[in-house]
């Protein structure tokens, strides 16, 4: 293979960088999923809502299964972590946080780089993705 | 020995693959036994989704196409959860496949970033758009988004049966657009043991399509490998190779934040969505392994079927026909 041709083959430097903080935040998501689910379903800690009264009710909209188990919505289930049903949520959460931490990684490379349509592109992603995440968009009110 | 094991692997396939070919059905009628007054533990139906996902996964990585797309046309199908639930959960299902997948793609420079940026900031912003609007309208009554999706699957189907791919599609011209983006680069093709330099066209257009994309993608929690590939590769003119993995890496970005409003709802229950991500993720590296001695093709055709009669079963349902039980 032409060296030169398989330096221009090989991936850039943020394209690493993301790659390796994928590669070990989604192994944490994971586990932490598998280990707040294990604990959840254990009954080590106590349930905010009851097992049956979820699988009860998990045939109707989103909007009566939360008033009839009294969830909350948006980042309400921060309060209730002492619960193991919410416990899970941690995992969710860290899985949607893994794309924001890449970008702001990827945002500090374009910047150094002085890389400005992408620095602009990774800064617009990092607001859309942080609004979608931060509830505002007709969460709560419930 | 290699043969023994293959065979003895292939034996194993075929009674495996006439189980999933009837799988749906199995679902539907224990789903029955169920409404007519069965009364099952809280146990059964996350054992139930945890296996059916397992099998879903498998089939997804062999017949090429994503988790979501399957998972919410099957489980809203044949499981007594609600669409909203289940389109939460088949975002975060789509999000977890294409986080796992996403370091490897990037490491051998098949996903491209300076191609994933643009298009992905266009499909997540209206993916949030979507996601607000199948919310609004599942509120005003799911039917709606049931017939909605029965008819998005149905032309998904046909979009995968009947698509022709370019393995490596000739650009002349790189437009403006693609040229200030910078959009191109090289790959090392392991099979054709060469480089391959790539670049794109007709960007603008192809971004008007990830709008639309993006709203699919977050009114049904679809995910949207089905739609992006076709528009990577015939439209912007990438190589296959590249498009398949942009694609999948895209979908880590665009399902993210149309999860985020989802999950903000209140539509990811644990219960169903830690059994499905890890049920589906187990699946997806059988898959990967049994690639290798499958026949793709045949699985292909199967999905096919699988994902029409899945359309069409939401259809069904959302119009209240009852013709497919």
């Amino acid at each position: 293979m032409n060296t030169q041709v398989s330096l221009a083959a090989r991936p850039s430097k943020e394209q690493v960088i993301y790659a390796n903080i994928l590669v070990v935040g989604v192994w944490v998501g994971l586990a932490l999923l598998f280990i707040t689910y294990a604990v959840y379903l254990s009954g080590l800690m106590p349930h905010h809502v009851d097992i049956s009264l979820v699988t009860g009710n998990w045939d109707k909209g989103v909007h009566e299964y939360l008033e009839i188990t009294h969830s909350p919505q948006g980042w309400g289930w921060v309060s209730l972590l002492g619960n193991g049903d919410f416990l899970n949520y941690i995992g969710f959460a860290f899985l949607g946080l893994m794309t924001v931490l890449c970008y702001l990684v990827l945002l500090k490379g374009y910047i150094a780089k002085k890389d400005w349509i992408y620095a602009v592109i990774a800064f617009l992603e990092i607001m859309v993705l942080s609004l979608a995440a931060s509830g505002l968009l007709g969460s709560g009110g419930h | 020995m290699l043969n023994i094991f293959r065979n003895s692997v292939t034996r194993l396939l075929v009674p495996a693959m006439v189980f999933a070919l009837s799988y749906p059905l199995t679902a539907f009628a224990t789903e029955q036994v169920v409404i007519n007054g069965g009364d099952k533990p809280w146990w059964f139906w996350p054992i139930v989704l945890f296996f059916f996902c397992f099998i879903l996964g498998i089939l997804a990585v062999m017949a090429g196409v994503g988790g979501g797309v399957l998972y919410v046309p099957l489980v809203s199908g044949f499981f007594p959860f609600h669409i909203d639930f289940v389109r939460g959960v088949g975002l975060m299902v789509a999000l977890a496949g294409a986080l796992a997948a996403g370091p490897g793609l990037l490491r051998r420079n098949l996903a491209n970033l300076r191609l994933a940026l643009p298009v992905a900031l266009i499909a997540s912003t209206f993916s949030i758009i979507g996601a607000m609007l199948g919310l609004y309208l599942s509120a005003l009554n799911p039917d709606i988004i049931q017939v909605c999706l029965g008819a998005t699957i149905v032309a998904i189907t046909a979009l995968i049966a009947f698509s022709k791919n370019s393995e490596k599609p000739i650009v002349t011209k790189q437009d403006a657009i693609s040229h200030a983006l910078g959009l191109g680069g090289v790959y090392w093709d392991e099979g054709a043991r060469e480089n391959v330099e790539w670049t794109t066209h007709r960007t603008l257009l192809s971004m008007l399509m990830f709008v639309f994309i993006g709203l699919v993608a977050g009114m049904f929690g679809l995910g949207a490998g089905w739609a992006n590939v076709p528009v990577l590769n015939l439209m912007m003119g990438a190589p296959l190779k590249v498009s398949v993995a942009t694609s999948k890496f895209l979908l880590s970005i665009t399902d993210t934040s149309a999860a985020w409003i989802y999950m903000n709802r209140g539509c990811v229950i644990p219960l169903i969505g830690v059994p499905s991500i890890v049920g589906l993720m187990l699946g997806s590296l059988l898959g990967v392994k049994l690639l290798a001695i499958a026949k793709p093709k045949m699985i292909r055709y199967f999905v096919i079927v699988i994902l029409l009669f899945a359309g069409l079963k939401a259809m069904d349902k959302g119009l209240g026909l009852g013709l497919l039980g």
